[in-house]
């Protein structure tokens, strides 16, 4: 019974899939098109994890981009430093088509790799600055992630301020998929008693505390699974792109990131989902314009705050019109879904 | 030695002093089970500031604070309220956004077993928990009235239903000791009948020992057993309702304090 | 390292950190009375120093009078942002206003962008490229001038602040917001004067940045206003000593740091030192705890 409503889900994700790749084969979706629903996914990811920091805990974070640097180097350096080797190893071992599939394994687990150190660093900076309220955390956030781009631009193993180039491998298929069980991850977990522990946080941190919610622990939480989020969007993009460099992840990212969360609605999943997918096909579409881009953006941010400081979705979710009245009551009260 | 035992909660030469003025000074108290304990005083006398040393969002600067045998200060806030003392805020500390039964789920948070892993797996453990939770929430809401509300936004309801919603969200958190901060505040004669019936209501059914500050003399009066009067952070006297309505030194504190 | 080289390097550690702190007192002017972190503060800097670029290039005027145009005219441009993007956002969250200031922050700088574009500009020399000798010690006219202008603009900020009526409407309208307003204090007036303060410093900072590193560019603004953040934060938020304080030290670390041999991590040295101060005393150098009321 619980489990047929993910099951309907599920169908309609799978069927968007392949109607994609449908329309790739028969050439309506352009290459480029291809490129921009793969950034959509990596910002959806991104925003996510932002949300859950800053949207359901209340804890400002503008240095996101850092953590997606640090899941993008970390994935792509074992990729690049290990990729061809276990990739001729197991093509030797297994035959091409057999090692082709382990080596995507291989892949995967950089990418899980990338999302834990990301993860790690996302405790190692919120146990100590966690206690900071608003905008000194905002700030130390900043500091951190420009410390992030600073070292990595100094580090020669990682290729300094060259870049790291890293083997294309991970396309739409990896991307839209992982997106999807990052939304489903995120959306069990604020709609759980533990996500509940996180709210509280934003809503009233003296009242969570007094209620018997361990408000550091719940903080340091949020901080590992968006920074964890944030590190696995970032290994995605480098498996993606070719090349990374230390200034793709610079204060201008955090704050787009963070420009998707707040459009879309600080709490709200789908409003987050929504901010991303707009920001980026309007940064693809502006992109021969670059000034005017961030002219448009920031008066759209400043406007947004004045008249709608809570995003275009606020807290609340976008339901299916027809779910809107069959829910409600009892069982709205007491189901854990 | 046995009465050491039977002290439910011991509070030994308190002092707390904020950049050298002296919020509360040298307060002892003892409290035993079940009693209903009310704590009095003028305005700024240090009442709140007590109960902020109760719960542990204060460190206080001197004294001892045992609860059950168990030394509380120096501890945080969450682990104070795990420990079993709960309180409502005299200005009220709801989470305005979320829905009534959201507010008294959160505060039963500290009663689940299943981790924040298998919420995001929903593994049979989340769905077991949420369950009791709900139904555990439900049932409160039911005492406090507040059941046909459940679905509403905090914020929305109106001054005394919020009041009661603090009540009932620190009775979620399944506490032995209840600290109520002036819960009749704003309330009218009408609201304040209902509350003084409900306070004894709740002690009676979990068997609760409760303290609690209030300005509505009537209330004290007519619950309270035993009553602490402070006066600029110490402890003026104590007694029965009775004996401290005759006590000069407590009309004292309270006229002195409307004398220009 | 010789007793000289530490000198020398003392000296271009005071200049730079001059600029710090002129640019700091105006964050932390605005934070002390309105609790909010200026992002655009950096930014009207940078439009100080192209409106003091067209003055010497374009109007020929001697590099005082320029120095005072850029004031003024940021002064204007920071009533203006306040009025227009600040006061609506005054009674909502702390999180919607932060969000303005960096929005606001990004119109300036590729709103300039759009105008002026991208390339950087070079400052023609405005003073004799005099170096004195002191001794053994270098001392460019640039380098005097700075610390000349910074510390005649400083003494007069404070002598403002102590002894005038906008000053003391200032501190007591940054001590209780709602108690001036009830004193009488046109608070609207304070907080505008209060921008207009602030950003005629930053723009006299960014003149003297053009004129001692010689290039500007729409740019330019945001890692100084960064640091002077960061300034602000070490000497103690909302304390006008405190951002001078700051300032001065953050500009001989830096120097230090790149003296030293790691120029590169200059700017990952500042941000360390904002997250130790943040962690260990995140009131600042000359900050008192406050504790939030229950």
């Amino acid at each position: 019974m619980r489990w047929t409503k993910y099951l309907i889900w599920l169908a309609a994700a799978g069927a968007f899939y392949a109607l994609t790749l449908v329309l790739s084969n028969a050439g309506f979706i352009s290459r480029f098109m291809l490129m921009t629903m793969v950034q959509i996914c990596i910002y959806i990811i991104m925003a996510l994890g932002l949300n859950l920091i800053t949207g359901f805990t209340g804890q400002l974070s503008i240095g996101h981009a850092g953590f997606m640097s640090i899941g993008a180097y970390a994935a792509g350096f074992l990729a690049s430093t290990y990729g061809a080797r276990v990739s001729a190893a197991l093509t030797e071992a297994l035959g091409a088509a057999a090692g082709g599939a382990v080596y995507y394994i291989f892949i995967l687990a950089t990418l899980a790799a990338g999302a834990l150190v990301a993860a790690a660093f996302g405790v190692l900076l919120g146990l100590p600055t966690l206690r900071l309220r608003g905008d000194y955390l905002a700030i130390a956030t900043i500091g951190f992630g420009e410390i992030v781009r600073i070292v990595l631009l100094n580090t020669k193993a990682l290729g300094a301020s060259s870049g790291l180039p890293v083997k294309y491998s991970v396309g739409w298929t990896t991307a839209f998929w992982l997106m999807l069980l990052s939304v489903v991850l995120i959306y069990n977990f604020v709609n759980s008693s533990h996500g509940r522990a996180c709210i509280s946080i934003r809503e009233n941190e003296i009242a969570a505390e007094t209620m018997g919610i361990n408000t550091t622990k719940y903080k340091v939480m949020a901080f590992a699974l968006g920074a964890g989020l944030a590190g696995l969007a970032g290994g995605i993009y480098a498996n993606h792109m070719y090349l990374i460099h230390p200034n793709s992840f610079n204060f201008l990212k955090s704050f787009e990131i963070l420009v998707m969360v707040v459009l879309g609605g600080l709490g709200s999943i789908t409003g987050c989902i929504l901010g991303a997918v707009v920001m980026t096909v309007m940064n693809n579409a502006l992109s021969a314009f670059p000034e005017m881009r961030m002219i448009v953006i920031s008066v759209l941010l400043v406007v947004m705050m004045i008249f709608r400081p809570n995003g275009l979705m606020g807290t609340t979710e976008l339901r299916l019109p027809f779910r809107r009245k069959a829910a409600g009551g009892k069982e709205d009260v007491t189901h854990g879904l | 030695m046995a009465s050491e035992e039977k002290l439910f909660l011991s509070i030994e030469n308190l002092s707390q002093s904020f950049s050298g003025l002296k919020a509360v000074a040298n307060f002892s108290m003892q409290m035993e089970e079940g009693e209903l304990v009310g704590l009095i005083g003028p305005n700024g006398a240090g009442k709140t500031t007590i109960f902020n040393l109760l719960t542990g969002i204060y460190a206080p600067t001197e004294g001892s604070i045992i609860f059950r045998g168990q030394k509380l200060n120096g501890l945080p806030a969450y682990k104070v309220a795990q420990r079993g003392l709960a309180r409502t805020f005299q200005n009220i500390r709801l989470f305005a956004d979320l829905s009534v039964v959201d507010n008294v789920k959160i505060a039963y948070h500290q009663h689940v077993t299943h981790t924040a892993l298998s919420s995001m797996l929903r593994l049979p453990g989340h769905f077991k928990n949420e369950k009791i939770m709900g139904d555990k929430a439900l049932e409160l809401l039911k005492v406090f009235q507040l059941e046909d509300k459940a679905l509403e936004q905090a914020k929305n309801l109106p001054y005394g239903q919020q009041r009661r919603l603090e009540i009932a969200r620190a009775m979620a958190t399944e506490p032995k000791l209840l600290l109520l901060d002036e819960p009749a505040a704003g309330m009218n004669p009408q609201e304040t009948r209902e509350l003084m019936d409900l306070i004894r209501w709740l002690r009676e059914t979990y068997k609760l020992t409760i303290l609690l500050i209030e300005h509505d003399m009537a209330l004290v009066m007519g619950v309270c057993e035993r009553v602490y009067v402070l006066e600029y952070g110490m402890l003026l006297t104590v007694g029965t309702p009775d004996e401290v309505r005759g006590d000069q030194r407590v009309i004292d504190a309270y006229l002195g304090e409307e004398a220009p | 390292m010789s007793a000289e080289f530490i000198m020398q390097q003392l000296l271009i550690g005071i200049s730079l950190g001059s600029i710090y702190a002129l640019i700091a007192l105006g964050y932390t002017m605005v934070y002390g009375i309105i609790q909010l972190i200026n992002f655009a503060h950096g930014d009207v800097m940078m439009v100080g120093a192209y409106v003091g670029w067209y003055c010497v290039t374009v109007l020929h005027m001697p590099f005082l009078p320029a120095l005072l145009t850029a004031m003024l005219a940021c002064s204007l441009l920071g009533v203006v942002i306040e009025r227009v993007a600040y006061k609506p956002l005054r009674r909502s969250t702390r999180l919607a206003a932060l969000i303005t200031a960096i929005g606001m922050s990004f119109f300036l700088e590729y709103g300039m962008m759009f105008i002026v574009s991208p390339q950087t500009r070079t400052f023609p020399p405005v003073f004799p490229q005099t170096i004195y000798h002191i001794g053994p010690l270098i001392v460019k006219y640039g380098d005097i001038v700075i610390i000349t202008v910074t510390v005649v603009l400083m003494t007069l900020l404070t002598l403002i602040v102590k002894y005038t009526r906008i000053g003391k409407a200032m501190r007591a309208v940054s001590f209780d917001k709602d108690a001036a307003a009830l004193m009488g204090i046109n608070v609207n007036n304070v907080i505008s004067a209060t921008f207009a303060i602030g950003s005629a410093l930053a723009a006299a900072a960014g003149v003297l940045v053009g004129v001692y590193y010689n290039t500007i560019g729409p740019l330019m603004g945001i890692m100084p206003g960064l640091k002077a953040f960061v300034a602000a934060v070490l000497g103690g938020i909302g304390i006008i000593p405190g951002a001078m304080l700051g300032g001065l030290v953050l500009g001989l670390t830096e120097v230090f740091v790149s003296a030293i041999g790691f120029s590169t991590w200059r700017d990952a040295g500042a941000f360390l030192i904002l997250i130790i101060v943040l962690i260990v005393k995140p009131t600042g150098l000359l900050g008192r705890n406050t504790r939030e009321k229950v």
